[in-house]
Order: C-alpha cells, then structure tokens, then sequence
C-alpha cells in the first residue's frame, strides 16, 4: 500500500502546544495490523474511528472490555424487585380481591399469575437502563455535536490519532506510512 | 487472510461493491427524489389512512356499536387486526434477535426495514384495543396508578393486563434496538448531508455518533444483550396475546397448544410481510446486490417452516378436540371446518398449510414473482386464521337461541383499511428518510461474504493455506 496523499497542516506553534498525527487506512485487516505494530513501537493511539465494527480492534488497541452487560444484569433484578414490590402491594396488601377464585392472600400462591408482568418488566428495566447508560457512558444524545475529525470516518475510512508530541516527526511519519496507512494530517494545536 | 469463509457460501453482497459503494448505495434513496411511484403510492396510502381516521372519529363519537358487534360476537375485527399486525411485528425482532444470536450474517441486509416493520404494524396493532375501549382518553386506566376510586386498582390476573405490559415492553424495546442500530448510519448520512438543513436533522437523529473504537465496543455489547433480551420477549409477546384466548373457557380458545402455535404463525406472517415489502423495496431503492435471492430464498425457507408448524398445530387442535372427548370442544371444531364458516376455515387451511409447500421446489422459492404472491396469500391466510378462531369460536355459543352470524359493517373495514394505509405511510416515509439498510453492519461482513472479495481470494488459493485458519489475528505467530 502505497501513500496515496500527504497533507501537512502546520498551524504556527508558538508555545507549549500538542501534537497529533491522524493517520487514515482504508483497510480493516490492515488496520489491525497497524495498530499491533505501532503499539510495539511504543507509540502512543489516541483514538480510532471507524465506520464499522473492527473485530478485534479493542484488544488489539488495549481497551479494557466493557461492562454493560453485567449493567443490564443488574438492571433486570431491579426490574423484578420493582414487579414483584408493585404486585404485592396492589394485588395482596392494599386490596386483595377474589378474582375468579384465585388465591389472594400471600404473593406466593398467587404469583403464577404475576410470572408475565414480572418477566416484562425484568426486561424493560434491563433494556432501557442498559441502553440510556450506554448512551451517557458514550455521550450520545439529541443535539450532541459529532466529534469525528474527518467526514470519510463514517464512510470507508478509519482515522487513527497518534500522539506524536516529543516524537521524530520524520521517522514517525515514514513508520506509519510503512503500517499502511493512505493519508497523514498533522495536528498542531496549543494547549489551553 | 482475515474474513475468511468457505467459498462454498454463496456472497451475500453481490455485484463486486466497496464499502464506498456501500455508503453510496444505501445513501442514494435518501438523498435522490423521490420518484413517481413512490408518490403513487404514498397518495394511496394517506387517502386510506385518512378514511380510517374518518371512521375511528365515527366510531369514537358515536359508540362501539357502529361495528358489526352483537351480542354474541362481542370480538371480532378489531381484535382480528390486532393479533394480525402484532404477529406481523414479531417477524422484525426475529430476524434482528434470534438471527443475530445464530450469527447468521444474511441478516443483515434486511434487519433494519424488518425492525421498521415491527415498530410500524405494532403502532397499528396498539390502536384497537384502545379504539374499542369507545372512551379512549380513558385509555390511562390500563396503568397502574393510584386513583380516587376506592383504590381500584388493574388486575393483574387478567390476561389482558399483560397484553398491555407485554405489548409496551415490546414496542419500546424493539424502538431503541432499532434506534440504536441506526445511530452509526444516520451519522454517515449526515456526514454526507451537503445542505445545512439535511446535516442538522441527521446531525440531531445520529445522537452525534463519532464511531470511536470504544462506542462500537460498547455498541455491540448493547446489540448483543439487546438481542438475548428481545428473543425471549418476542417469544412471551405472542404467548401472552394467546393468553387472552386460552385463559378462556370457550371451546376451541381453551387449548394449551396456543403459545407455540400463535408464536409460529406470527413469524410466519411476519416473515410473509417482509417478502413482500422488501422484494418491492429492492427494487425501488435498487439494492439488489444486497437483498439478493438467497434472501429471498432463505425468508421463503422460514415461511415453509413456520408454515408447516402451524399446519401440524391445526391438526393436533383437530385430533385434541376428538381425543377430549368434551361435545362443546368437538362441535367448535366440527362447526369450523363444516358450518356456515367453512368457507374462512378452509381458505385459511390452504393460504396457511398448503400453499408454503411450494417452497419445497428451489426453482419456486428462487421465483421473484412466486415469492410475492406466495407472501400475498400468506398474509391474507393468516388474517383469516385469526378471523376463524375469534369469530367461529363465538358466533355458536352454549345457547343455541342465541346462535348468530358476525358481518362487518363499512366501519369495521374501513378501520382495517385504514391501518394498512397507516402502515404503509409510516414505511413510505421511512424508505425516503431512513438508511433502509444496516449499512455498518453490512461494511463488516463485506470482507468476508462480499462477491468481490471472495473472488480475490479464491484468485489467490494460497494465501489461504500458508495459515492454520488464514487468520493472521488468530495466529499471530504465523
């Protein structure tokens, strides 16, 4: 894979300032192997941003697996706590009721009949509370701004940010181009 | 090489496409105008809308008994429709769900307007219940909540009442699932919006996606449990609307074989609407290299199945009956299949049993044209089973004086009418608007199941076999 463009976009330094490279790859399976090399070059990623689902990418890059599942577990058992308190208040202390002669004086007997509410609200709460945590966990929301730096991230791209402070610009740039990756734009910008 | 997969699968996505194709592709009918058929169209479906509008308002401000209700029908079409469009629903989760926890990739490509599908016909199927409530601002006493009428509270022994809690679960869950999907695809439209106001709205919907390696870590974790939860909810949606019947003591809605066979025959319905959506949606929205006839293929595989479930679940009611030994259960089945409803208990038999037998022949199931009718009748056979078992169970009740015939009034059909014109509103707008195809799902698997790049691999057999499994990730070492 040959380097299709090169882009510099030096911003004039004056003072303290971070430096980034954006490298773009057009290629998953590339991609991953990029990501293993440069990590044992002790480079340091930033960030990728991919239009799809890399497999393997997260552990390739060192991310720590996520722990929304077991989020969504919790959630269930509340949710079933929430039916099991809401039934046995409405339907066994606060007025029992002889409906068509089923049992109404302990929760126990006549919970066979409460098996489906108490199941659909285990999911309810285990999906939207799964999901709204998801949502503020990764900040998604209406009105949020997107933060990809480059529109093809979307598209047929993946954008790696290196953090290229400290480093050889020259050499970190011909390794990179080495991993494979299409494009380099140099990120400049001062610190606050 | 990564994405590997045996060449003896046929490539899901067809006609050598990139994943710039991809975006290209499945951007082009949000982006394009919409043409002269989708207008057509469209203007058909709002006119049937609006005329079920015009007959909900009747109803609602005269009473129920504009309906072809009498006293021994009180249930008829409108619970009818309702069990139709909630089974029709159940096609979408499946497909999104169950597919996805098989890993079948063909999913892909028609999981999104199947979800889109499920949340549309579950909108229609929502609104008869509370339409034949005839006070539908009261419609709120269905909730839990404390009220000033000695604390009257709902009952929660009612099978009904589950309905309610099954029914919301399913539509909000299927809603996020859905929503969640597309985040990923709204971003990329929006990241190709090139008026202002087309990147606010997508901008607005896309929840501002960046697709950071961590969110889509997250994002399929969410898929993935989303998934294992919808699949058993699915299944306890159409089991509990069974419940409304079999928790009764009238001959033939007193069976327990009813959660597995209304399940079954709500995918079978679902999978029959599907067809018949996305078979004309490829070709309008020209996508099909994605939903190709393997498709076609696999969904009509699905509808014999299912199909043939119900076909054996018909039977055992029939043999139950006999082998009971109870007359009235004997003469409600008797009375189905031989009285003045033989007519819709036959048409159904062959709608449902006998016509999904055509998909044993390939050449059949690979038949764009077969495919819709089949679809077509299929639908039509499965508003007929509902029809059959609500309205043949209750026109001849335990009193013989009290024996009648249910027939619709222009009220009750056009309040059905006006649902499907519903319906296919809400999926007009949809197909104009939305990324009718997962398209980030489908970039993943075009590695590997993708027409163009199997082919560069089987041009190059040995890059295959330098590798145990040629997966350079999985054998790092080699």
């Amino acid at each position: 894979m040959l380097p299709l463009v090169t882009q510099w976009h030096i911003q004039a330094s004056k003072t303290m300032a971070t430096q980034k490279i954006h490298a773009l790859y057009n290629d998953d399976a590339i991609l991953l192997l990029a990501v293993k090399k440069i990590r044992e070059q002790h480079y340091h990623i930033e960030e990728i941003f991919c239009p799809f689902p890399v497999h393997g990418l997260e552990k390739a890059m060192g991310i720590a697996s996520t722990r929304l599942a077991v989020t969504s577990f919790l959630y269930g058992i509340v949710g079933l706590a929430v039916a099991t308190a809401m039934m046995n208040y409405i339907m066994i202390e606060d007025w029992p009721q002889n409906i068509g002669g089923k049992p109404s004086f302990s929760y126990i007997e006549n919970m066979p009949a409460f098996v489906p509410i108490m199941f659909e609200l285990t999911v309810f709460f285990a999906a939207h509370l799964m999901v709204i945590t998801f949502y503020l966990r990764s900040r998604l929301w209406p009105f949020k701004k997107a933060e990809n730096p480059d529109v093809r991230t979307t598209d047929d791209h993946f954008l790696m940010e290196v953090d290229a402070h400290g480093e050889d610009l020259e050499s970190i740039t011909k390794f990179l181009y080495d991993t494979g990756a299409v494009e380099l734009v140099l990120i400049d910008k001062e610190d606050h | 090489m990564a994405h590997y997969e045996a060449s003896i699968r046929r490539p899901l996505i067809t006609g050598d496409k990139t994943y710039a194709d991809v975006t290209r592709d499945i951007a082009f009918p949000v982006e394009g105008p919409a043409n002269k058929q989708w207008w057509l169209v469209f203007t058909i479906a709002l006119i049937a809308f609006l005329y079920g509008i015009g007959c909900i308002t009747y109803t609602i401000s005269t009473g129920i008994g504009v309906w072809g209700l009498n006293k021994t029908v009180g249930w008829a079409w409108d619970i009818t429709n309702f069990v139709w469009w909630v089974g029709i629903g159940h096609a979408g989760t499946l497909i999104s769900a169950v597919l996805l926890l098989f890993r079948q990739k063909w999913r892909m490509a028609i999981n999104r307007s199947a979800e889109a599908m499920t949340i549309f016909s579950v909108i229609q199927a929502g609104l008869f219940p509370i339409i034949h409530m005839g006070r539908p601002w009261l419609a709120y006493w269905v909730l839990p909540i404390p009220n000033q009428f000695g604390s009257l509270w709902v009952n929660f022994n009612s099978p009904l009442l589950w309905d309610v809690f099954a029914i919301s679960t399913y539509l909000s869950v299927s809603l996020v699932f859905w929503w969640t999907g597309l985040l990923p695809d709204f971003a990329m439209i929006r990241d190709r919006a090139i008026t202002p106001f087309n990147k606010k709205i997508y901008g607005i919907l896309s929840f501002g996606w960046s697709g950071r390696a961590k969110d889509w870590q997250r994002f399929e974790e969410v898929s993935l449990v989303l998934a294992g939860l919808a699949t058993p909810l699915v299944l306890s949606v159409h089991t509990i609307v069974s419940f409304d019947f079999a928790t009764s003591v009238i001959p033939g809605w007193h069976t327990t074989i009813f959660p597995p066979y209304f399940v079954a025959g709500a995918v079978f319905s679902g999978f029959a609407m599907v067809n018949t959506l996305l078979i004309v949606m490829r070709k309008v929205c020209h996508l099909e290299n994605y939903i190709t006839i393997q498709h076609i293929e696999l969904m009509n595989l699905v509808i014999m199945i299912t199909g043939s479930i119900v076909g054996v679940a018909y039977i055992t009611e029939l043999f139950m009956a006999w082998y009971s030994g109870v007359e009235y259960e004997q003469y409600a089945f008797l009375n189905r299949a031989t009285g003045p409803y033989a007519w819709a208990y036959w048409s159904m038999m062959t709608c449902n049993v006998f016509s999904p037998q055509f998909m044993w022949f390939k050449k059949l199931r690979t038949s764009i044209v077969f495919s819709f009718a089949i679809s077509i009748v299929v639908n039509i056979g499965m508003w007929f089973e509902r029809f059959v078992i609500i309205v043949t169970s209750l026109h001849r009740d335990y009193i013989p004086s009290s024996w009648t015939m249910f027939s619709p009034t222009f009220v009750d059909i056009g309040i059905f009418i006006g649902t499907i014109g519903f319906f296919f509103v809400l999926f007009l707008l949809y197909a104009r608007t939305f990324p009718v195809i997962a398209q980030a799902e489908v970039k993943s698997i075009l590695r590997s199941s993708g027409n163009k790049y199997k082919e560069m691999r089987e041009n190059q057999p040995t890059s295959n076999q330098n590798a145990a499994s040629g997966d350079p990730m999985a054998h790092p070492s080699e």
